[in-house]
């Protein structure tokens, strides 16, 4: 009975690798992005996002076809390595894309460095993926946590905020974002007051809200994103703070979540490198593609995949479809121009981008742009050496 | 030795005899993914300890795995590889350190609060390293160079391989020991029937703490292998998730049998494979967790003895009602 | 903290109390009188967050009417969905191990949980306070209380004391109760204990369903939503004692109160507090504070 299990197991393997040997001229493409739990939904918006640019290129990006070979990373931190090695090991791929969960992106991040296989990071923004973990065939193409946040805490001390609150989940990503906020709101002479905290992921705001209640604070900021994001919203609305103590955020405060907020975050504003109404010919065009290809409406995170297999395009049309050649393909990324949806935008030395954060603002069931809260931001990039 | 129990021997032989082979044959992810399993059969064996052989069940194993797992990245020096001859038995000494801590409050209470007593102690543990910069929070930390033992160098996959297959057995062989010594027929008359081995003046309390404490020690074992293959570790390493997923495998390969634990990782492992696989199941794969649920439902409806009793079951079939009442004695007899 | 501000914070562990009573208190119902621990509970409360979710439309557009006729509906649809669970799966794990039963239950998470993404997707959605409760009373000087929390604290009492009504004061409860001590003895006074357990167990899933459903309006509704009350679930029953709804509602409480405490007095322990209460009172007492009865 045992010994047709391990025969089983022997053959599933052994089969897998044989289905999934290579096919000549084609380049394989790893998707590793939730396809169950929490976060599915941003999976696939970003893997309709990517699959848009490769269709929108006649299914071949530097000459060579593309092919796609898709796991769910259940965003769950303990199975990346195995994850991102099965994609790499079984499945050959020659790039792997993912993901949203940071945790996970940094344990891909960590395989990337040691097997030398491309990463591009279509959403997580864990700063450490630029940061100490940074490598010359890691990219991402979305934005550090630091970035919103620090844009966010420059607007606030501009708009003549002194005393802010700040609180989110106890996990890297929001101490992360609150870490940039507090940066520039103190630079620029406000002063956070006090960091609440709230477990993750326990969405039990009602305690705190009175805190902040409490210290009257001239502005709070905040960073959640997904349900979290949601009750915060109308709790914070509920509460009566909204009346009196503006809540501005990072943008996934209220990106993807319009729908479920509904009134609640009529007003409230954040920063993002993304905004629903940019009306440039070059989002329109995308917008239009997208809606067309997918009946649904893209968001930021349909864009940052977008751009992912741009950034993908870029390195291989350098190297012809060569995806060996590891230092042409950066050097090629390093100078390119990417002609995003958000806005063209340029990489960083330690591959993340360099653009513009937009101030906005929620109106109906958008986030309007208002302006740019800052331009051309790049992160600081703590800790990379490359 | 009777036939049946020759059958098994021979059967476990030929698993770990399968095992010796494989790395020959197979591709370098398959070398991964049964280093994986091995590992996760590790664990396994660890809780079986205390549900099969003690009648504990234990929700916070995950705990001890991730404590082995963490204490192998903390105590590794930053540039050097680390010594397995010293990071292997101090994951060890941590994860038995925690298990002995927990297992001293947590004997006191029974059955169902026993289960929840255990997860509350694996959460508090989950949540000091989720909350506290001690182990890199949420994103967790890194080993960057894998440890080595004289001339074997952990970072090698069939180096790896190895070294985790030797210690399976090492830890098969221990606990069928174990189970055989009077510490063992100790553990399994606590289980029987805790009452009686109390009323006879049995002081049952050390014992049951012993075997929670080896049990953690082994996990932790298993931990330091995991924390040696991903050179990573993070709190998802210590949730209820995982404590969950391992009780699954010991209940699916059989309870009671050091190899149902064997199986039942290979088996769960397997599973997963099978239904995310999107050669076989297309775009549907990406609803995977549908299928692994039926077949977890399936197996409790169709395999009440895990699969461990299967070849027990099909038997009956062939020999009719009256044995299959035997055998319900005999079972009804070990549960007692 | 000055005084208003802690009486406040007192108002807000009460209410998370109650909220937490809420969902726990069927888990105490099937966990305490049938035996069987069941992790599926959690789905049930998701189940009913994405009913008051996706019914909504189906029922305004059928019989008319919003929220509160939703909640009739669901609840129709609950105790007729925990009825077909019952005859269909756990009517089999009254005699098999605790272990078996969490087995299955495991496997019922999984299944729920995607067809939950093949019917409704993976968005986060909200849902709309009712118009009748939608508005706010004023509490200090900048905060407001929502009218929906004092609702659902309302509703929260309701259910406890008609709980309490039922178990001690009809027959049906008294039936309950022996039933839960002596399966055989009470079969043999030819009362069918199965129609008897199927009705307990079809309570217990309507009460986590509608627990879902009244807390969806100020919870939202999104993907593993049931997964994060469970293990608190567990903590409540546990602290309780199990089967008890007098130990439930003291051991929400209590909860309420140092869940809500702790993050404003020890932000660093906060997500650590609740089990170290929970290992505390079991070292205190190993069979939680009220033992079923």
């Amino acid at each position: 009975m045992k010994k047709t299990y391990i025969g089983m197991f022997a053959a599933t393997a052994l089969a897998s690798t044989v289905t999934f040997a290579q096919a000549p001229g084609k380049v394989k493409v790893g998707l590793m992005l939730p396809a169950t739990g929490t976060y599915a939904a941003l999976g696939t918006a970003i893997e309709n996002g990517f699959r848009l640019y490769v269709d929108e290129q006649g299914g071949k990006l530097g000459g060579r076809e593309i092919e796609f070979v898709k796991l769910d990373d259940e965003s769950d931190p303990s199975k990346a390595t195995d994850n991102a090695k099965k994609l790499i090991k079984r499945d050959n791929v020659d790039v792997l894309v993912g993901t949203v969960h940071s945790g996970v992106a940094m344990a891909m991040a960590k395989v990337a460095k040691d097997t030398g296989t491309l990463l591009i990071v279509p959403n997580a923004g864990a700063d450490a993926v630029t940061g100490p973990m940074c490598a010359q065939n890691i990219f991402r193409s979305s934005f550090s946590n630091w970035q919103p946040g620090f844009a966010m805490g420059e607007a606030a001390a501009k708009k003549g905020y002194k005393k802010a609150v700040t609180i989110t989940w106890k996990y890297a990503a929001g101490q992360e974002s609150i870490n940039g906020f507090k940066e520039a709101f103190e630079k620029n002479g406000g002063k956070v007051t006090d960091d609440l905290q709230v477990p993750f992921p326990n969405v039990e705001f009602q305690a705190l809200l009175t805190q902040i209640a409490a210290s009257k604070p001239d502005v709070v900021y905040t960073f959640f994103a997904g349900g979290g994001a949601v009750k915060f919203v109308k709790d914070y609305a509920s509460s009566g703070l909204k009346a009196t103590i503006p809540l501005v955020g990072a943008g996934f405060l209220t990106d993807g979540t319009l729908d479920a907020q509904g009134a609640d975050a009529e007003g409230i504003q954040t920063t993002l490198h993304y905004a629903d109404s940019l009306g440039t010919p070059r989002d329109n065009a995308f917008r239009l593609a997208y809606a067309k290809a997918f009946k649904s409406q893209p968001d930021v995170y349909a864009v940052q995949g977008y751009d992912a297999a741009q950034m993908l395009g870029i390195g291989l049309t350098a190297v012809n479809g060569d995806v060996s050649k590891k230092a042409e393909f950066a050097a090629a990324l390093e100078k390119a121009k990417i002609d995003s949806p958000r806005g063209a935008f340029t990489l960083s030395k330690a591959h993340n981008p360099i653009q513009d954060i937009y101030l906005r603002q929620v109106s109906g069931k958008e986030n309007k742009v208002v302006g740019i809260a800052s331009k051309a931001l790049a992160d600081p990039a703590r800790g990379c050496r490359m | 030795m009777t036939n049946n129990d020759t059958s098994k021997s021979v059967f476990v032989a030929a698993i770990f005899a399968a095992l010796a082979i494989y790395p020959f044959t197979g591709s370098e992810f398959g070398t991964d993914l049964v280093t994986t399993t091995m590992v996760f059969a590790i664990f396994a064996l660890s809780l079986e300890l205390l549900v099969g052989g003690t009648g504990l069940v234990c929700f916070g194993q995950a705990a001890f795995f991730g404590i082995g797992a963490y204490s192998a990245v903390l105590l590794s020096p930053q540039y050097d590889p680390g010594s397995v001859a010293i990071l292997l038995p101090a994951a060890v000494l941590t994860a038995a350190l925690y298990a002995l801590f927990v297992g001293a409050l947590s004997l006191r209470t029974k059955g169902v609060y026993f289960i929840m007593v255990t997860l509350a102690f694996a959460q508090m543990a989950y949540f000091v390293v989720h909350d506290t910069s001690l182990g890199g929070g949420t994103d967790g930390i890194y080993m960057t160079v894998k440890p080595t033992l004289g001339a074997i160098d952990l970072g090698d996959t069939q180096a790896l391989y190895w070294v985790t297959y030797v210690l399976l057995i090492a830890v098969f062989v221990f606990l069928a020991v174990l189970s055989r010594s009077r510490f063992g027929r100790a553990l399994a008359g606590i289980r029987v029937n805790e009452q009686r081995m109390r009323a006879t003046g049995f002081s049952t309390y050390p014992y049951k703490l012993a075997a929670f404490t080896i049990s953690g020690a082994i996990a932790g074992l298993g931990g330091f292998l995991f924390a040696v293959k991903d050179g990573a570790v993070n709190p998802e390493l210590m949730s209820w998730h995982l404590s969950g997923s391992v009780l699954v495998m010991i209940i699916l390969g059989g309870i009671g049998h050091l190899r149902g634990a064997l199986i039942g990782a290979f088996a769960f492992v397997l599973l997963e494979e099978l239904f995310k696989s999107e050669a076989i199941f297309g775009e549907f794969s990406k609803h995977w967790h549908l299928g692994l649920g039926m077949t977890i439902i399936a197996s409790v409806a169709l395999l009440p003895r895990g699969l461990v009793g299967l070849p027990g079951q099909w038997g009956q079939h062939l020999l009719g009602r009256a044995t299959r009442r035997a055998e319900d004695m005999e079972v009804q007899n070990a549960k007692a | 903290m000055d005084f208003t501000i802690f009486l406040i914070q007192l108002l807000n562990s009460l209410q998370y109390g109650l909220l937490l009573f809420l969902v726990a208190s069927g888990l105490t119902l099937i966990f305490g009188i049938m035996g069987v621990i069941n992790l599926a509970h959690g789905s049930f409360y998701m189940i009913g967050g994405y009913m008051a979710f996706a019914l909504a439309p189906i029922v305004a557009a059928t019989f008319g009417g919003g929220f509160f006729s939703t909640l009739c509906v669901g609840l129709v649809l609950a105790v007729v969905l925990g009825y077909v669970l019952e005859w269909a799966f756990y009517s089999y794990l009254y005699e098999r191990e605790h272990l078996q039963q969490v087995l299955m239950t495991y496997g019922l998470i999984l299944v729920f949980e995607e067809l939950r993404s093949l019917l409704v997707g993976d968005d986060v959605h909200g849902v709309k306070v009712p118009d009748l409760l939608a508005g706010s009373l004023p509490l200090g000087e900048v905060m407001t209380y929502p009218v929906y929390r004092l609702f659902i604290s309302a509703v929260c009492v309701a259910l406890a004391l008609g709980m309490y009504f039922v178990f001690s004061r009809t027959r049906l409860g008294m039936m309950i109760r022996a039933g839960s001590t002596n399966r055989e003895m009470v079969q043999s006074l030819g009362i069918d204990i199965k129609f008897l357990y199927r009705v307990v167990f079809a309570a217990g899933v309507a009460i986590a369903v509608l627990a879902g459903m009244v807390a969806a309006p100020v919870s939202s509704v999104y993907p593993g939503m049931g997964n994060q009350v469970l293990i608190i679930c567990f903590v409540v029953v546990v602290i309780g004692g199990i089967g008890s709804i007098r130990g439930a509602l003291v051991a929400a409480l209590l909860i309420g109160l140092v869940d809500t405490f702790g993050k404003v007095l020890l932000p660093d322990a906060a997500g650590v507090l609740v089990y170290v209460l929970m290992a505390l009172i079991l070292l205190w007492k190993p069979d939680g504070l009220f033992k079923a009865g």
